[in-house]
């Protein structure tokens, strides 16, 4: 399977994903923001980071170039695109998936691991793995998910809040919430679920010597689904 | 052009002999510019005039020092080709007048010092140092700083992995922000900053220059006074996402061999970096300031030589790739310009709109730099607290551990890393709060671990006692998760050297840490000073802070101090001799601040450290924590707390006093976690080799249980540490 990583400048979290990619066997590019094409793929992904140090507003800059009309383009045909962090916000400024991540409430960047709650139906994402609550880890300032009412129940209705953070038992409560997140919303799906935007960070947490393994999960079920 | 003199050069932080001296040497009076530069080149940062006579004696030599102290960082081996280049440098002055630029720009200028010899960045750790917390600006300050450090660690996309953070009135009008760290090279792509051959072409990269910085470095070599807020000016403004491009376009250029010499613009910019690159090859340069890219318009040569804008490098090129070069700095977006060549006049030539500016041989910049011998006065060992029974009447173990746990230097830091990044990279394998972080070598076995120390209070009660604490609980601190530790680098901060009290500090704390690292074999390969940290003649407490790296041969061997399963046993390895003075314990709950600071026995300190060593070596030790402020009791707290088990001591028969068993800090300690069926083999190991030992308790469920006191639950225990600070930066 074959899969790219565009890099963008400021980008930090390219690396980690490249590895995570290939330690699960798909076959992975790294592509360069200022292409205006990208390599033939089942699968590609905006990585964490501070795409253009996050000036004016995350992803907003990163969300105007060159690559990206071909992402969307990949995109809007159904191929698999996943925004990390940072690649979330980018997808957001896009307009791929629908919402706005704000500052963290409590006005601080957050580095630790949490938990979620999956949505398995109808994506390729977290179909068919066991577990329902992953331990991934976030790291980041602005993850505050954020959407009109209208809007949450748009995505209610068609079933795209991908994951939501919640506490070791699967307890979805204001406790459970790092950021301040809308309904704890950790991820969304667009409405054909092909494309999946979310803050944690699967590719950190992809061995038992790191702070969990449950980013394993994600990949190998990605991998499996498109063989 | 203003006309130089005397009053001027004072202006400039010259002393007046030495203006004498600049016009001696130069046989003229220095125009401006010229006067600029050497007041950059000569003030206490740059020239290290007060220290460079104590600093030569530091033991810097060891079998795994690739390079030592003289370069942009220290570069140790670590085997497989493989080396790792470390630094910690200070950046007081410019944090405590504005917290979040000032320590942004430390994490900046560290980070750059370590890729400009062609490592990659692997790991960040810091150090940092408040008043007390009822100052008033302490809240800010703390918070300023902490998300400084996080805003450029975080987004340029190094892990911070552990660090320090402590508070003492001493450091009311001087905070210490110390910042390390760590990059990854192989042994021959290592790149220095001494230019070699004539006629090369100079090269500027990165951001554009500004007004911003001017006379940074002569701030930091100044006392505070009222006027402290009009410096604000002389701080540096940071751009981590530039830094990132700078990282990635630098390193992408180091892939073959077009660079000679290469040398970041950090304290006195453009001047200090030219100047230390031709003197380390005994050249003369020729810069053309004109292109210099500027951001702020008619910005004069003055003003160009002494700006501390960020993210800027300073390349010695090999002739004919200044075109590929250029190519590379284009793709990452980032200024590029030839700015002058390398000559034989040894003279530094600046010329600007077609007139020569400036015109000074190196050597009076470098060589002929003042050097002083200060004077300095030796301290006495404080006399020894006589305590008695009737200090502890009425105390219980228990009200005094929470009361230690929940004390501003003890307390959980949480607050703090859980706002820096420490997992970007992903080879972190321990995160800050244990004893050191460490990091996987990417895509090996190996992984590397690092620690920061520093014990202003026992320093401040006897320097040579405190020099050598630090050193050895940096060894410890590597030992307690499994890493053998290697070499150190080193941060002093210190008052007014021309306070005889202060120098003497100065003097014998590096005699003390000089003397453990000699013993240890744990040798100095990097390290800066940081002098005048007075406000109002008032000087901080002397705070020595140590960066150790250690290595761990195969990563799966790393431990950490949580505890691990109950049933297991804990010893304590190391003589607990029940010293007080100077403790968490005497401070903070009997109210006693004199005394002298724990004795250091290296010998003891050697062999304890080595067993232990070999103990996690050969699997026989689950968890393992150094015993340090707030004694053993304290040290199991945190080990309880981290692995949310208990502990059952079992009956204390010592022949000191309960509390001072509990609570003393006598130094070269690790408390251990041992399985039942290895302790008899951990036992005969330890008799073997001498060690000094005590079976003191098992692990069991979530409580701590003690004699005769009621049991103390371990998830209370847990919120009396986190709280104090969180409830500290909240309220």
């Amino acid at each position: 399977m074959k899969s790219s990583v565009i890099i963008f400048p400021g980008s930090n979290c390219d690396r980690d994903m490249d590895v995570a990619l290939k330690k699960f066997g798909f076959k992975n590019k790294m592509v360069w923001h200022n292409d205006n094409v990208i390599p033939k793929s089942d699968l590609v992904v905006l990585p964490g980071g501070f795409s253009y140090g996050d000036y004016l507003r995350c992803g907003s800059i990163a969300a105007k170039s060159n690559i990206i009309n071909s992402v969307i383009e990949f995109a809007n045909k159904g191929g698999l695109v996943i925004g990390i962090c940072n690649g979330f916000q980018i997808l957001i400024e896009t307009g791929l998936v629908t919402g706005a991540l704000l500052r963290n409430k409590y006005l601080k960047f957050i580095c630790k691991n949490i938990f979620v709650k999956t949505n398995k139906a109808h994506n390729k994402y977290f179909n068919k793995i066991k577990k329902d609550i992953l331990e991934l880890h976030i790291a980041h300032n602005d993850g505050n998910y954020f959407c009109s009412q209208d809007d949450l129940k748009s995505i209610q209705d068609n079933d795209q809040i991908a994951v939501r953070y919640c506490d070791s038992n699967g307890e979805i409560s204001e406790n459970s919430n790092p950021n301040g997140s809308i309904q704890n919303i950790a991820g969304v799906f667009n409405e054909k679920k092909n494309i999946l935007g979310m803050m944690p960070h699967p590719e950190r947490v992809i061995d038992s010597c790191l702070s969990s393994n449950d980013g394993s999960y994600f990949f190998e079920n990605l991998l499996s689904n498109m063989k | 052009m203003i006309e130089v003199n005397e009053k001027i050069a004072i202006d400039h932080g010259l002393k007046k002999d030495e203006y004498k001296k600049i016009c001696e040497l130069l046989k003229r009076n220095p125009n401006l510019t010229e006067l600029g530069i050497f007041s950059a080149m000569w003030n206490e940062h740059c020239s290290y005039k007060s220290s460079k006579k104590h600093l030569k004696k530091l033991n810097t030599k060891g079998k795994k020092v690739i390079q030592g102290p003289g370069e942009n960082a220290g570069v140790i081996d670590i085997g497989d080709d493989d080396a790792i280049v470390f630094k910690i440098e200070s950046h007081n002055h410019p944090s405590f007048i504005e917290p979040y630029q000032g320590a942004a720009t430390g994490v900046g200028g560290i980070l750059r010092d370590v890729f400009t010899m062609g490592a990659r960045p692997i790991a960040n750790l810091n150090s940092i140092h408040f008043g007390s917390p009822s100052n008033k600006k302490t809240k800010s300050l703390l918070r300023g700083v902490v998300q400084g450090i996080g805003g450029y660690g975080n987004c340029i996309g190094v892990p911070t992995i552990a660090g320090q953070t402590s508070f003492d009135e001493s450091y009311n009008g001087n905070i210490l922000v110390n910042a390390m760290t760590l990059g990854l090279v192989k042994k021959n792509k290592i790149f220095y900053s001494k230019a070699a051959g004539l006629n090369k072409p100079v090269i500027y990269v990165g951001s554009k220059t500004g007004r911003d910085g001017i006379h940074g470095a002569s701030m930091a070599s100044a006392k505070f006074d009222d006027k402290i807020e009009e410096k604000k000016p002389t701080v540096q403004v940071g751009d981590p996402f530039t830094e990132k491009l700078l990282l990635e376009a630098c390193l992408e250029l180091m892939r073959d061999d077009s660079i000679i010499a290469i040398q970041d613009m950090g304290a006195a910019g453009l001047t200090s970096s030219s100047v230390e690159m031709a003197s380390k090859g005994k050249l003369g340069i020729e810069l053309h300031l004109d292109k210099v890219p500027c951001r702020e318009e008619s910005m004069s040569p003055y003003e160009i030589m002494l700006s501390e804008s960020q993210e800027r490098m300073l390349i010695v090129l090999e002739n004919g790739k200044e075109k590929k070069a250029k190519e590379i700095f284009d793709k990452w977006n980032l200024d590029f310009s030839v700015i002058g060549k390398t000559t034989n006049s040894k003279n530094i030539e600046l010329y600007f709109e077609k007139n020569k500016v400036a015109n000074i041989p190196i050597d009076l910049l470098s060589e002929e730099a003042p050097e002083y011998d200060r004077k300095w006065k030796k301290s006495k060992l404080p006399q020894k607290i006589k305590f008695t029974k009737k200090d502890f009447k009425n105390l219980k173990i228990t009200d005094v551990l929470k009361k230690i746990l929940s004390s501003p230097n003890v307390c959980s830091k949480e607050w703090i890393w859980e706002q820096y990044d420490h997992t970007v990279m992903g080879d972190t394998i321990q995160k800050p709060g244990g004893d050191a972080g460490v990091v996987r070598v990417h895509g090996s076995e190996k992984a590397i671990a690092a620690t920061v120390d520093s014990s202003a209070s026992y320093c401040y009660a006897h320097p040579l006692s405190g020099g050598k604490q630090i050193v050895c609980e940096t060894w410890r601190n590597l030992i307690c998760v499994g890493a053998e530790p290697i070499a150190i680098t080193n941060c002093l901060n210190f008052g007014n050297p021309e306070k005889p009290e202060n120098m003497g500090e100065f003097v014998e704390c590096v005699e003390g840490l000089n003397e453990a690292s000699k013993y240890l074999n744990f040798p100095v390969v990097s390290g800066n000073v940081s002098f005048y940290n007075e406000t109002k003649d008032k000087g901080i407490k002397p705070t020595p802070t140590i960066g150790g790296v250690g290595l761990i041969k195969n990563y799966k061997d790393m431990i950490t101090m949580d505890l691990k399963e109950t049933g297991n046993l804990i010893l304590v390895v190391g003589k607990t001799e029940g010293h007080l003075d100077q403790s968490i314990f005497a401070k903070e709950v009997l109210n006693e601040k004199k005394g002298p600071p724990p004795e250091i026995n290296l010998f003891n300190e050697k062999n304890n450290g080595e067993t232990v060593l070999k103990l996690i070596k050969d699997k026989l030790i689950r968890s393992a924590h150094d015993v340090s402020l707030g004694g053993i009791m304290t040290g199991i707290a945190k080990m309880c707390i981290k692995g949310k088990k208990g502990i059952n001591f079992y009956k204390y028969k010592g022949l000191i006093d309960k509390f001072e068993f509990f609570f003393s800090e006598d130094q070269g300690r690790y408390i251990i976690e041992v399985k039942k069926e290895n302790v008899d083999n951990v036992k005969k190991i330890l008799d073997k080799n001498s060690n000094h030992y005590d079976l003191i308790g098992e692990v069991i469920e979530g409580n701590i249980s003690i004699n005769d006191e009621p049991t103390l639950s371990v998830d209370k225990l847990a919120d009396y540490n986190k709280d104090w600070l969180n409830n500290y930066m909240v309220n």
